[in-house]
Parts: C-alpha cells; sequence; structure tokens
C-alpha cells in the first residue's frame, strides 16, 4: 500500500511537470534541463538534504542556464524506471539517481534515451551516457573512527547501517580500522536496518546498540533521530551528511558533511558545453567534496589533533585507511603488509574487518 | 543479562509500539461504525508537524497535543464530507487524504526543518523517572499511558455502554439502525472525528517524543501497520493491545539479534517476520466461523438512507 501512495504522488508530480513543459516551446536558449531523484524526502536533514543543497547551489551558481527538477521518495525498486522514463521524456538532459540501487534501473531507462546523460550516485556499473560519482565518506569514516577509539571507555562502539552495500561496508571497515589503530581491542557492534529513513527504527536500533555497551555510535542512514537519542542518554554520536549539532550539541562530536555541489556544477557545465565523458568521479577530503565539521570542545586536544593528522594524511596523500595488513572477521589475511586496497576493489567490497560484530 | 538490560529493551519496544497503538485504537473505533479510512499515514503526518510547531511556538507541548488532535480532527473532516455527505469511494478517497497528508505536513514544514523539539518529560517526579527498577513504570511519556488508557477505555465502551452498542449496531447494520432511528450519518462523522484525534496525537508521539524533530514522512508507513494491525486483532481492543506489543516486541528482537550478531536467521527474514505472522494469524482467523473476529458487516459500504 505504501507503494501505491508513492507512485501516485510520483504520477501527479510527473503529470504537473509535464503540463507544465508543454506550455512552452523550443526556445533558442533553452536552459539545460537537470532533473534528480532522491531516495528521502529533502527535508530528511541528511543525505538527501545535502545532494537537494548541491541541486540549489548549482542552481545559484548558473541562474538561467539550468533548471532543475527532483522527485523525492522514490524506491529503490522497479518503480524508479517510470520516474526516471518521465524525467526523460521532459527534456532532462542530465539527471542524477542519488542512491546505490537505483543502478540497473538507470542503465535499463539510459539505453532508451541514449541522447540523455544519467549519473549514478556511489555505483561502479558504467555506460556510453552513464556516469558514476561518489564522495569518498570512508575518509570520513576514518577521521570519526580515530575519535570513536579514543572517545570509547568501553570499547565497544556502534555502527548503525542501512544496506550491505559497498559504500557501507567501507564506512564500517575504515569506522573500524581506524578506532584499531588507536584502541586495538575496539569491538564494533554493527546494525543494519533495511532502510535509509525511519526516524523511529533508528533511534530503536540506537537504544538496541547502546544496551549492548555501545558508548559511542556513528550512523550510515538519513536522520538525526539517533544522535538525539546519544544526547539524551549522555554518550558520543556523529552527524551524518550534514552538521546536526542543532539536534544534539552535546553528543555530537563531530559529522562527515557531504558537498555535492562543486560535482553538479562542473558536470552541468560539461553537458552546456558539449564535454560530458562518462567517467567515475570519486574525490574525497582532498577535493573537498568530503568535510568534517567543527569538532565539539568535549573532544580534547589531543585527540583533536590526532583526527586533524588524518585528515591532513589524505590531502597530502600520505594516509590510507586501507592499508594492509588487514584481516576480515574470521582472521583471514586479505590485504598483506605494504599493499592497499584499490579504489576498484574498495567499490565492490563485502566482507567487515576482524572486530566487527554483525549478523 | 541485568534488570537494567531487561528494562532498557522494554523501553525500546513500548516506543515503538506506543504509536502504533494509538493510531490503530483510533482506527478501530472509526472501522467500528463502518467507515474505513486508510487515510493514517495522512492524518499522523499532519498531527506530527501541528504539534511540533505548535509545541515550538508556544513553548508549550501540551498545547502542541492539543493542537495535533484538533490538525487531526480537521484532516479526517475533509475524509468525512467526502464519503458520508457525497457517497465517494472509502478506499479511494482514504488513499487520497494519505497522499494528501503527505504534502501538506511537507508543506507546513519547510520551516521547521533542522530544528529539535523541546524536551518533553514523563510526568512524574524524577526521583522516579530516573529510578533504575521503577523507571520502567514511571519512566515514559504521555503518550504511552494515554494509549493504555485509551485502549481499555475503547474495550469498555465498545463491550459495555449503551453508546458502544448503537456504534456497533451503526456498523453492523446501518439500514436497521437508521429505521429505529438513530443518526448513521452523524454517529460516523464523530467515530472519523475520533479516529483523526487520535491518528493526530499518534503523530506528535513521533514528532514531540520518539524522534523530538520534524522531518518529512517521518512517521515511515506506521500507519499502514495500524490499519494490518486492526484486522490482525478481529476488531477487538484487547487483541489491539496485544498484538501491538506482538509487533512491538518483534521488531526489537529483530535489532538485538542483528546488534548481538546472530545470523542463524537471515536479517530479511527477522524484517518479513511481522508479515509472515499477521498472514499466519488472519489465516487461522478466517479459517474459523463464529462472531469473533469478524469485520464489521457495513465496513467500507456507503450509507445512502433514501436510496
Amino acid at each position: 500500500m505504501g507503494n501505491f501512495t508513492r507512485r501516485d504522488v510520483m504520477k501527479a508530480v510527473a503529470a504537473a511537470s509535464a503540463l507544465q513543459l508543454s506550455g512552452q516551446s523550443a526556445l533558442a536558449a533553452d536552459p539545460l534541463k537537470v532533473a534528480f531523484i532522491f531516495i528521502g524526502p529533502v527535508g530528511d536533514y541528511g543525505w538527501t538534504w545535502a545532494h537537494n543543497k548541491g541541486r540549489l547551489d548549482l542552481e545559484k551558481a548558473l541562474g538561467n542556464k539550468v533548471k532543475t527538477t527532483y522527485v523525492e521518495n522514490v524506491k529503490e525498486d522497479a518503480s524508479a524506471i517510470p520516474i526516471l522514463r518521465d524525467l526523460a521524456r521532459q527534456g532532462n538532459k542530465l539527471i542524477f539517481a542519488c542512491s546505490f540501487n537505483y543502478m540497473e534501473q538507470v542503465l535499463e531507462v539510459a539505453r532508451e534515451f541514449p541522447e540523455v546523460k544519467f549519473e549514478h550516485c556511489t555505483g561502479f556499473k558504467r555506460a556510453p551516457n552513464v556516469a558514476t560519482y561518489s564522495a569518498r565518506f570512508h575518509e570520513g569514516r576514518a577521521v570519526i573512527g580515530t575519535i570513536a577509539g579514543y572517545m570509547s571507555k568501553s570499547g565497544v562502539i556502534g555502527y548503525l547501517g542501512s544496506f550491505k552495500i559497498p559504500e557501507v561496508v567501507m564506512g564500517v571497515n575504515a569506522f573500524t580500522l581506524a578506532a584499531q589503530a588507536v584502541n586495538p581491542k575496539i569491538q564494533t557492534k554493527l546494525v543494519m536496518i533495511d532502510t535509509w529513513f525511519d526516524p523511529a527504527k533508528e533511534t530503536a536500533a540506537t537504544q538496541t546498540l547502546a544496551n549492548l555497551g555501545c558508548d559511542v555510535i556513528t550512523t550510515h542512514t538519513d536522520s538525526p533521530a539517533p544522535l538525539q537519542f546519544c544526547e539524551q542518554k549522555g554518550i558520543y554520536g556523529f552527524g551524518q551528511g550534514a552538521d546536526m549539532s542543532k539536534f544534539a550539541p552535546k553528543a555530537q562530536l563531530t559529522a562527515i558533511e557531504d558537498i555535492w555541489a562543486p560535482h553538479y556544477i562542473k558536470r552541468a557545465n560539461a553537458v552546456i558545453n558539449g564535454t560530458w565523458k562518462s567517467e567515475d568521479f570519486w574525490e574525497g577530503i582532498k577535493a573537498g567534496d568530503v568535510v568534517i565539521s567543527p569538532y565539539n570542545p568535549i573532544v580534547p586536544k589531543n585527540v583533536q589533533e590526532a583526527a586533524n593528522k588524518i585528515i591532513d594524511g589524505y590531502k597530502n596523500e600520505t594516509y590510507d585507511i586501507f592499508k594492509g595488513p588487514i584481516f576480515d572477521q574470521n582472521g583471514t589475511e586479505k590485504v598483506s603488509a605494504g599493499k592497499a586496497m584499490s579504489l576498484g576493489e574498495l567499490a565492490t567490497i563485502d566482507w567487515y574487518v576482524k572486530g566487527v560484530q554483525s549478523a | 543479562m541485568t534488570w537494567t538490560f531487561l528494562i532498557d529493551a522494554l523501553v525500546t519496544v513500548i516506543g515503538i509500539t506506543t504509536p502504533i497503538l494509538l493510531a490503530a485504537s483510533g482506527e478501530l473505533v472509526v472501522e467500528k461504525s463502518g467507515v474505513i479510512n486508510l487515510g493514517i499515514e495522512g492524518m499522523m503526518l499532519v498531527g506530527a508537524i501541528t504539534g511540533f510547531a505548535v509545541a515550538f511556538e508556544f513553548s508549550n507541548p501540551w498545547i502542541g497535543i492539543g493542537a495535533a488532535a484538533l490538525a487531526g480532527v480537521a484532516t479526517s473532516m475533509i475524509f468525512a464530507v467526502l464519503v458520508l455527505s457525497l457517497g465517494t469511494n472509502q478506499v479511494a478517497t482514504g488513499l487520497a487524504l494519505t497522499i494528501f497528508g503527505i504534502g501538506l505536513s511537507s508543506l507546513i514544514g519547510t520551516n521547521y526543518t533542522g530544528f529539535a523539539a523541546l524536551p518533553f518529560d514523563p510526568p512524574f517526579p524524577d526521583a522516579l523517572v530516573q529510578h533504575p527498577i521503577w523507571r520502567v513504570i514511571f519512566g515514559h511519556s504521555v503518550f504511552v499511558y494515554f494509549a493504555f488508557l485509551l485502549v481499555f477505555t475503547i474495550g469498555w465502551f465498545l463491550s459495555s455502554t449503551r453508546a458502544g452498542l448503537v456504534l456497533r449496531s451503526v456498523g453492523e447494520n446501518d439500514f436497521s439502525a437508521h429505521s429505529i432511528g438513530y443518526p448513521v450519518v452523524a454517529i460516523r462523522f464523530a467515530a472519523i472525528a475520533f479516529g483523526g484525534a487520535i491518528a493526530g496525537i499518534a503523530g506528535a508521539n513521533f514528532s514531540m517524543v520518539i524522534t523530538p524533530m520534524w522531518a518529512e514522512q517521518m512517521t515511515a508507513g506506521r500507519g499502514w501497520i495500524a490499519l494490518a494491525l486492526v484486522v490482525f486483532a478481529g476488531w477487538r481492543a484487547g487483541r489491539l493491545l496485544a498484538g501491538a506489543y506482538f509487533f512491538g516486541v518483534l521488531m526489537t528482537l529483530e535489532l538485538y539479534a542483528k546488534a548481538s550478531g546472530y545470523a542463524i536467521i537471515p536479517s530479511q527474514f527477522w524484517a518479513a517476520m511481522p508479515y509472515l505472522i499477521a498472514v499466519a494469524v488472519l489465516a487461522f482467523i478466517s479459517s474459523r466461523d463464529g462472531k469473533s473476529g469478524k469485520e464489521p458487516a457495513c465496513l467500507g459500504k456507503p450509507f445512502l438512507p433514501n436510496g
């Protein structure tokens, strides 16, 4: 039933924008129409909020050269296909699909509309008119993992995840490895809640992790609800996607901010100038796509310095959290000493490092 | 395993169950009058944003709850006028109400995204609220106590009062009720308004206590679970309470199993479990004859006294 209503909303949105379109004729200097599909509501104050901010900044930067639209709450199932199709038919020439499991749907629709450029966020499959882009969130996870390693008294830290996809697995591993670099005994408890956005379930899962002994909990879902619980409980957490300190001034130690505007502006310009190519973009702290929010004053000076060292290491390319030796949960060596995982290996990673407790 | 551990787990169960129990209790009364309102999700969201916004503006959570209830009533009245006065299809109108509620709440909420709600403490002295053991009874928000009170009151109202009997008769046989002089349409209006008020309060439970903030579609489909719960409970208040807590315990167990690293049962199975059990119970109920667990005979049918 939930599907039904969402689809109906979508149809209404599509119909409304189609109406709008029929009113305009093809003018000489038509703006480039850019569309976005989002997994959650733009008001989630997390992942989707950050993408929408990127969209708004794109409009601000290119003014009347672009015209953007978005559809929010698009499920990661077959229902994404007609939505993508509608957006392509409405004359959008550049379409951003902002979640991992839109992968096959994007490829399918892209085959039908070879003249439309598609960009799929956090995916790894490309086509002549499908590019992929992401940010190296795991670099941010290495920074907050370092802080967690210092701040945890129990030695048990929590990770609230959404789905077992490479982006999340990478985050779990980077967070755990960084914390273990500070305190080798660190254990990470992992809960996947099978959704990106469900504040009540996110809260319940955070309560569960806290009750099982986690005193620092990071989230890989899209709402600030877990941080609010940490604030009440007097434990620590991190903002995800955006600075969420407003929701948890004491509990948020720092946040990983996703900055999408530079990519959106660059790619819209590429389409306008006719230089767009199917590529893979995966930048991180160095390029400014991943930003660490100001530290909470609670974080001691030496911890801030340790975290800054990781940030600087990424900026001057001297640091990599995925350097061997790395062992998986069963103790098997996956990366030998002196070697590092390539970005390609990371993009398809499906195993957790030693010290992660997962179902 | 300590008491503290069990109490903390129970707190999670109660938190996850209460809004579903509330919304389902309201819908139970609506359905008992012979009307099915699929707009619970929409009414909850309108209640959630109204409760949040009003509590925020007036710095008073109690006024927020009142406003959430009124907003729920107002939203439900749109539905009531359409289905009762204009005789529209109840299922289609209810679905439209959900879509409307999602849109309206997002619109009102535009200016309220990014703020945290005021703390809304339990209505008991801190010594009891913070007590390591007694907090299991005294450490909850007003919504929890209200939900218990409500479901017992509804059970008593439906089974032991004259007004409850009249309401049920309207739901079971509207023409007979009409012919002996009961105002069928007015009674249904009242039932829908009651359901709207409770759905609004259930929404406020989200935005004021569970996750004290406003986020679009923060109820994340709980209205549909509430709807299923009424059927699951066989239109009985006692079973509604048991069923809601059964769902809550399962959802919490799923989280504990995952966080403790139990991979014996795949997580997808855990997530599907409440629904699988609901299907099993429904099959069990419908396989039995007799009165218990039967839907009101006039459920979903329009009442046109002159037609």
